[in-house]
């Protein structure tokens, strides 16, 4: 009867505030799997170890709603990566396609097996899309971005969103599977300026 | 072994000669890579490793000179038949859920002398470097060829491994915001050539669970599911895995629900 009671009382303080005993299940499921992950990677570089661990807010709420956060959440998080962005001066969106094919081709950085900090990352573009047609292996994750110059224009109101797209996909997106190459410092400016003539320039294979 | 070496090198222009067309293009090679694996999976040199590890199984070996044929892998001592079929389980023994290659390490250690950490230092093979445990692996899997995964999912630590596997599956970290599902959460996807399996879909997740270990043409050698996991956090820009980690193992306890009544193939072969 008395644990009735404490149990009625539980039930009563739940509702008045606080998290629900399934909210609480899922907090502590949560940090459970949290514990398990961070011993499951010991012997690695401290480094790639720490920034793993460490969510961030954007990467904590994707994990959160799975990809699917609530309309509120997707906004916010749109809205917060879109003021993040840092756009080269106007008129400077076009880098070389030439290089950005490279860059595109390239998966090159930031695994345990690559030790050449020095050398430039790729982007690893067609690991997920299409590009330039001469390339038949290419993946589906993405869209494809064959002629995507041709088909969307290539003035600069085109490059600005291209640049902001690859710099950050989750400010159009929220929960984008696409990386934030910019924004997590994989691409640098130029590179990516690189990979926005490979998309636009009128010269480049994508838009033959 | 000039064989393996040989392999790309006929799928590349098995690949060549089959885009007359670019919209046919993803279509056509995908038909060409399904006709190389039938026309390998004839004489998959996964054979060879099976072979090797049912030696290994037999023979005494480590400072206690005994063999692993008394080894427990879940069925009861010396039951390797339908084994793999019921991992990854809850072992009372270690308290803790295993797979099929920390099970392993188990019997090395318990009924063998062996040291843990001498095992598990470099559990894959490299060239020059063959590893018992990806011959052990095959033989032990692969004698529950045929056979339907039944991974049980009743103990409670069965139950928290799957919820901790889930939760990892979601996970997004890194300088690249992967997570295993930003590959493996849509049907009919690939990177580049590569299919992937949407692995909460039982029709994908039946056929590819069940397929590892598996021979790999691209690394001329038995690979294990932990060497799989461990390749996939490589590529995702994680730090390398513990070998038989808690997490890999929660991650595999995940996948074996979908996976479940699906035929056991291994070793497989794979690109």
């Amino acid at each position: 009867m008395k644990r009735l009671a404490s149990l009625t009382l539980l039930a009563l303080a739940a509702c008045a505030s606080g998290p629900s005993d399934d909210e609480m299940r899922d907090d502590e499921m949560r940090q459970r799997a949290e514990q398990v992950f961070r011993e499951s990677f010991t012997r690695g570089n401290p480094v790639i170890r720490a920034r793993v661990e460490q969510q961030d807010d954007v990467q904590a709420l994707c994990t959160r709603y799975r990809n699917d956060p609530p309309k509120d959440v997707a906004a916010k998080i749109e809205s917060e990566q879109a003021a993040s962005i840092r756009y080269p001066a106007p008129g400077h969106f076009l880098g070389d396609w030439r290089r950005g094919e490279k860059i595109a081709q390239d998966g090159y950085g930031m695994r345990f097996t690559d030790p050449d900090t020095k050398r430039p990352n790729g982007g690893g573009c067609y690991n997920c899309h299409r590009i330039a047609p001469a390339e038949i292996s290419y993946g589906t994750v993405g869209p494809s971005l064959y002629r995507f110059g041709a088909l969307r224009g290539t003035g600069e109101a085109v490059q600005r969103y291209v640049f902001g797209k690859i710099y950050n996909s989750q400010a159009t997106t929220a929960c984008s599977n696409m990386p934030r190459f910019g924004h997590n410092g994989v691409l640098t400016e130029e590179q990516i300026k690189d990979l926005v003539a490979l998309l636009l320039d009128p010269a480049s294979p994508v838009n033959q | 072994m000039s064989f393996p070496r040989l392999l790309p090198a006929v799928l590349v222009g098995v690949l060549a000669a089959s885009v007359p067309c670019v919209c046919q293009a993803q279509d056509d090679t995908q038909k060409e890579v399904e006709r190389y694996r039938q026309l390998l999976a004839e004489g998959n040199p996964a054979d060879l490793f099976e072979a090797k590890g049912e030696e290994l199984w037999k023979t005494p070996r480590g400072p206690r000179k005994a063999s692993l044929e008394q080894c427990d892998l879940g069925l009861g001592a010396g039951v390797v038949k339908g084994a793999f079929a019921r991992l990854p389980r809850y072992s009372a023994d270690t308290d803790r859920v295993q797979d099929l290659e920390s099970r392993i390490v188990t019997c090395m250690v318990t009924l063998q002398g062996f040291k843990q950490e001498d095992i598990t230092k470099n559990p894959f093979s490299a060239p020059g470097r063959p590893s018992d445990l990806e011959a052990l692996a095959s033989y032990v899997a692969g004698e529950s060829k045929g056979m339907k995964l039944a991974a049980p999912l009743d103990h409670p630590k069965e139950m928290e491994a799957f919820r901790i596997g889930e939760r990892l599956f979601y996970r997004r970290a890194g300088p690249h915001d992967f997570a295993c599902v930003s590959c493996h959460g849509e049907n009919g996807k690939r990177i580049r050539l590569q299919e992937l399996p949407k692995l909460t879909d039982p029709n994908d997740a039946r056929k590819i669970f069940t397929s590892w270990p598996a021979y790999r043409v691209s690394q001329g050698t038995v690979r294990t599911m932990q060497h799989r996991l461990y390749d996939c956090y490589w590529q995702m820009r994680h730090p390398q895995m513990d070998y038989t980690s808690e997490a890999s193992i929660a991650l595999q306890v995940f996948m074996a629900k979908y996976a479940k009544g699906g035929e056991i193939r291994a070793p497989g072969l794979k690109r």
